[in-house]
């Protein structure tokens, strides 16, 4: 747990962290509502630069209109996870860099948040830790109410012994921070099981919709990406385009071009609609809201991850994770000397707060 | 014969912080502008609590 308090707290910066240890190629500034170079041109600069990578997925970066990142592997089943981020010019189609991030310090620590270089397992795992997370918080509060019976709210004994004022500031900090802990705990737990939604998803809708060409292979030539994400978004009026999954990628099936819609308020910005082109003939298959789970799933990550609402909302949630740490760390310290010491602390605590004058200064 | 909180007591004022947090955090999920000031002064009051009574004691102690 308290690893990932800790990793999870250069996380919250990771974007001005990256920009102060890495160069970055920015791309240019421009006028809003320049239009977009054509995708397959784009496509093609990108591919002329990493040769024999194959394309899994186009993103539109969302921190940076003028930018537009392709996720590039060695094949189309390679698993994207080890995939490499080419970055694009949005405007001119030009390329503009793919550093390789593996060795990077906030990529280090996102895998010892999110997997600690494990995988599925691993994320499993973080994600029961995460669920003892939440039921050390719920019986937190519990025992709060006893350990309070004769206290103000807010009381912090400034002269008793050491483990008197710990006591306090755990109790204190820990139920003021309940809301903050129980939400950011659970939604990374939650987060933990985007894969499995995932594959739910994959065998659940996404088959359904695909169900007619279940038992085609990815076709030799593909239609073109511009016209396709064209299509989309005339199918869907009144909204963004977020990312295209290339065919025989695991967001989208063999014979389609996945484009992901999203809506363009705060809320629905979260929220992402999938609009299946057939690759062949690019024409519209299907487009569909997604079920709850992944809505729930999309909903659930600004929550954990604090980045919507600009810088304050940032600053708030690191204060609010090194408070955090302080409670686990009083919590361990507490817990530690009541073992050790058995009822002698439950009689010291009482005797000092019985007591004027504390036992022992430090 | 101390006198002893009840649980509605004890409750209160967390409570109250709880529910504000809770409404900061959804409130910069619905909208920007002023939703987002909304969302940051009610998730800066539990911190500025845990400040306030442990500082105030503090400076108590040094009298």
């Amino acid at each position: 747990m308290l690893l990932l308090c800790i990793t999870g707290l250069p996380l919250i910066f990771h974007h001005e962290i990256d920009d102060l240890l890495h160069s970055e190629v920015k791309a240019a500034d421009i006028a809003p509502g320049t239009p977009h170079a054509n995708l397959d041109r784009l496509l093609a600069n990108a591919l002329a630069k990493e040769p024999g990578q194959v394309p899994h997925f186009l993103i539109w970066d969302r921190d940076d209109p003028n930018a537009i990142l392709i996720s590039v592997g060695p094949s189309i089943t390679a698993n994207p996870v080890n995939n490499r981020l080419v970055k694009m010019e949005a405007h001119t189609g030009a390329y503009l860099e793919a550093p390789d991030v593996t060795g990077r310090f906030t990529y280090i620590m996102l895998k010892l948040h999110t997997d600690m270089f494990a995988g599925l397992p691993g994320k499993l795992f973080l994600g029961f830790m995460g669920m003892l997370f939440c039921v050390a918080v719920i019986s937190g509060v519990v025992v709060y109410a006893p350990s309070m019976r004769k206290l103000d709210f807010g009381a912090y004994r400034a002269h008793r012994p050491r483990i008197v004022r710990w006591l306090d500031v755990h109790n204190l900090a820990g139920i003021l921070l309940v809301m903050w802990t129980v939400v950011v705990g659970f939604t990374g737990v939650i987060n933990t099981w985007a894969d499995v939604a995932l594959k739910i998803w994959q065998s659940g809708q996404l088959a359904e919709m695909t169900a007619q060409y279940r038992d085609r292979s990815v076709p030799a030539t593909l239609a073109s990406l511009n016209s396709a994400v064209e299509v989309a978004l005339h199918a869907v009026p009144g909204m963004t385009p977020s990312f295209v999954a290339f065919p025989g990628t695991t967001f989208s099936s063999k014979s389609h071009y996945a484009v992901f819609l999203r809506g363009n308020t705060p809320l629905t910005s979260r929220l992402l609609k999938p609009a299946l082109i057939d690759a062949e003939t690019g024409k519209l298959t299907d487009s569909r809201d997604m079920p709850w789970y992944i809505s729930t799933l999309f909903i659930s990550q600004p929550l954990h991850f604090g980045d919507y609402g600009g810088m304050p909302l940032k600053i708030l949630w690191a204060v609010l994770d090194v408070l955090t740490i302080i409670v686990l760390g009083t919590g361990v310290y507490l817990w530690l000397r009541r073992r050790k010491a058995g009822a002698w602390i439950d009689h010291t605590i009482a005797q000092t707060s019985a007591a004027q004058a504390p036992l022992t200064s430090s | 014969m101390r006198h002893h909180k009840t649980l509605w007591q004890i409750f209160a004022a967390p409570m109250l912080v709880g529910v504000l947090s809770a409404v900061g955090l959804v409130a910069a999920l619905v909208g920007d502008g002023w939703w987002d000031g909304v969302s940051w002064l009610t998730l800066a009051l539990p911190v500025l609590l845990c400040f306030f009574f442990v500082l105030r004691r503090k400076r108590d102690g040094l009298r």
